[in-house]
């Protein structure tokens, strides 16, 4: 499949940004997330441009993005429709928390206040994360309900997107709360996120193996029905030059480079920031924690963006089978 | 609304014979020529007269090449397009309602004035049926000629799909396959009619006629009757891509 640039910057920037989110709530329910107005701003703020911004570009591929808000429409039979609408929904609880965050819980000019944080801000958090999973939930079901490419049609895409999204939000958090000094809060993300960096680089193994171990569910024999005949290869195509489907469906450069860019992938996108993130929990603070910090934010950026880049140009679709492709 | 209906009452549709095609192509130019006056109108085309010429099709023909056990040979024409199915995967990704399955007769359609052009039919149809139109910036796909089939202008036998009424060989039928005693029905009844793909559980209206069982006589036409070499199938050319994914190409290569 073709990797769209508008498609990738979407899915990571969006996924990152109601990872964000998550934690976020899981820092104002257990009376961690810091009350300071420049930290709100940024996270909270960084937060929401990842996710409108993810958004916005999303519609940008669109052919006619001024009729962007008709997708609101089929929830009933469409995945995407659902994640247009999951989304839209989501901003009132996630808005509601960061309001109430910024409204309710002002504790005057405390240099550092680790206050216990009213119970609405908890709540509205606690909705907007449950939101957010379901929007990644259904962005995951966009590609994983699609039969016609085997390598997106399972439960480990699901799996994928719904842990890559909050472990690239515990990411950033991590760096967030190191670089603004909250040493308690600092080591909760870095821990959090050093799980969900495991948890992250066992599902993209499960993932893998998957692709490779997987039988295939059409051949060029089923998609002509001539597979009675013996072996079926293409001898003309319909057309000299690329066409639509090929450009579209049969992206073929990755393959090549497959095992290179999953290397690439695991190492940067998650044995780095695992081995920083340690580090800086291990450190407890200080000016090392918050550069380890940031070195595992900045790879784990290139390795997730590597890892949905592959996810696509990996992606073999059924249609290939009447372009020479044997099994898809 | 990209729910499909529950039953249709037609199921109108093609049945291609595998055994009569020539690959002529001439369905797919009639095709082409029809619908770019018609209701998909204008079916474009991008660099029509340059070295790339590349546009929208509803047909395309494809030629394969079989080989059994004892290497024996045999040349099948392919023409491919929508199969017009009962469980259309395009129609119920869809998630504006611009794309949907009639209830009288059963044909797919794209309502192009409300369709955002996001592309995620073309991914789910596994038969590439669809084919987006860059300029339109919205989906085309066959419209089974529902612009000519039900045209009262045109006198009665003319009231079939462009590629049915243009096909020399006469490899391509029209009817309504829902109906058991229909010409095509029967006509699949009695060939061995078959879907395209059956996992993938779409059940595609359309149906294709296998070719019949041929007689190998070795040497006769001067040749082994064995399959022609196959071209090679290469699959690392960078012709095409972006100028980033050839950078990466030639860091990694």
């Amino acid at each position: 499949m073709h990797p769209a640039r508008s498609v990738i910057f979407f899915t990571t920037a969006s996924g990152a940004g109601y990872g964000m989110m998550v934690w976020l709530a899981v820092l104002a329910a257990l009376g961690l997330l810091p009350a300071e107005l420049p930290f709100g701003m940024v996270a909270f703020g960084l937060a929401f441009v990842l996710i409108v911004a993810g958004l916005l570009s999303s519609t940008f591929h669109l052919g006619h993005p001024e009729r962007a808000w008709r997708a609101l429409s089929q929830w009933r039979s469409s995945w995407l429709s659902r994640e247009g609408v999951a989304a839209i929904i989501a901003f009132v609880p996630l808005g509601l928390f960061a309001l109430c965050w910024f409204l309710l819980d002002r504790q005057g000019d405390v240099a550092v206040a680790f206050g216990i944080l009213g119970a609405e801000t908890v709540m509205f958090g606690i909705v907007g994360a449950a939101m957010s999973l379901l929007t990644m939930f259904t962005t995951s079901m966009i590609y994983a309900s699609l039969r016609t490419i085997p390598a997106w049609h399972n439960g480990w895409t699901v799996a994928g997107y719904l842990v890559l999204g909050p472990m690239n939000g515990a990411v950033v958090l991590a760096l967030l709360t190191a670089a603004f000094g909250y040493v308690v809060a600092a080591v909760t993300m870095q821990l959090a996120a050093v799980v969900l960096l495991v948890i992250g680089l066992v599902v993209k193994a499960f993932y893998w193996r998957h692709l490779h171990t997987s039988a295939p569910v059409s051949t060029a024999g089923t998609a002509t029905g001539l597979g009675h005949l013996g072996k079926v290869e293409l001898t003309a195509s319909p057309h000299d030059s690329d066409n639509y489907l090929l450009r579209e469906m049969g992206f073929r450069i990755a393959r090549k480079h497959a095992t290179k860019l999953r290397r690439i992938a695991i190492l940067l996108g998650f044995v780095v920031p695992i081995l920083a993130l340690a580090g800086a929990f291990l450190m407890f603070g200080g000016a090392m924690a918050t550069i380890l910090s940031l070195l595992a934010w900045i790879t784990c950026q290139i390795g997730v963006t590597t890892e949905r880049w592959l996810f696509f140009a990996e992606a073999k679709h059924v249609v290939t089978l009447y372009y020479g492709e044997q099994a898809v | 609304m990209t729910s499909l209906p529950e039953t249709t009452a037609k199921k109108l549709g093609l049945v291609v014979d595998l055994d009569i095609c020539v690959g002529c192509h001439a369905c797919a130019v009639n095709c082409k020529e029809w619908n770019a006056a018609g209701k998909s109108a204008p079916l474009t085309d991008y660099d029509p007269y340059g070295k790339k010429p590349d546009g929208v099709w509803f047909n395309r023909i494809h030629t394969f090449e079989t080989t059994d056990d004892a290497g024996q040979g045999q040349t099948v024409h392919f023409p491919r397009s929508c199969l017009h199915c009962e469980d259309a995967p395009c129609v119920t990704v869809c998630p504006t309602g611009a794309s949907y399955k009639r209830t009288e007769d059963g044909i797919v359609l794209v309502n192009e004035d409300i369709c955002i052009g996001c592309k995620l039919c073309s991914w789910a149809c596994p038969y590439g049926a669809r084919e987006y139109d860059e300029h339109a910036g919205v989906m085309k796909k066959c419209t089974l000629c529902v612009d000519k089939i039900y045209n009262i202008n045109l006198p009665e036998e003319s009231r079939v799909p462009a590629c049915v009424s243009t096909c020399p060989a006469g490899a391509r039928s029209f009817g309504d396959l829902g109906d058991p005693e229909s010409e095509v029905s029967k006509l699949v009844a009695a060939r061995g009619g078959y879907d395209l793909m059956p996992e993938q559980g779409t059940r595609p209206v359309n149906k294709y006629l296998p070719p019949r069982p041929k007689e190998h006589h070795k040497g006769q036409r001067g040749d082994d009757g064995k399959a022609p070499r196959m071209l090679p199938h290469s699959d690392d050319s960078t012709d095409g891509a972006g100028l980033i994914a050839r950078w990466v190409d030639k860091i990694l290569s």
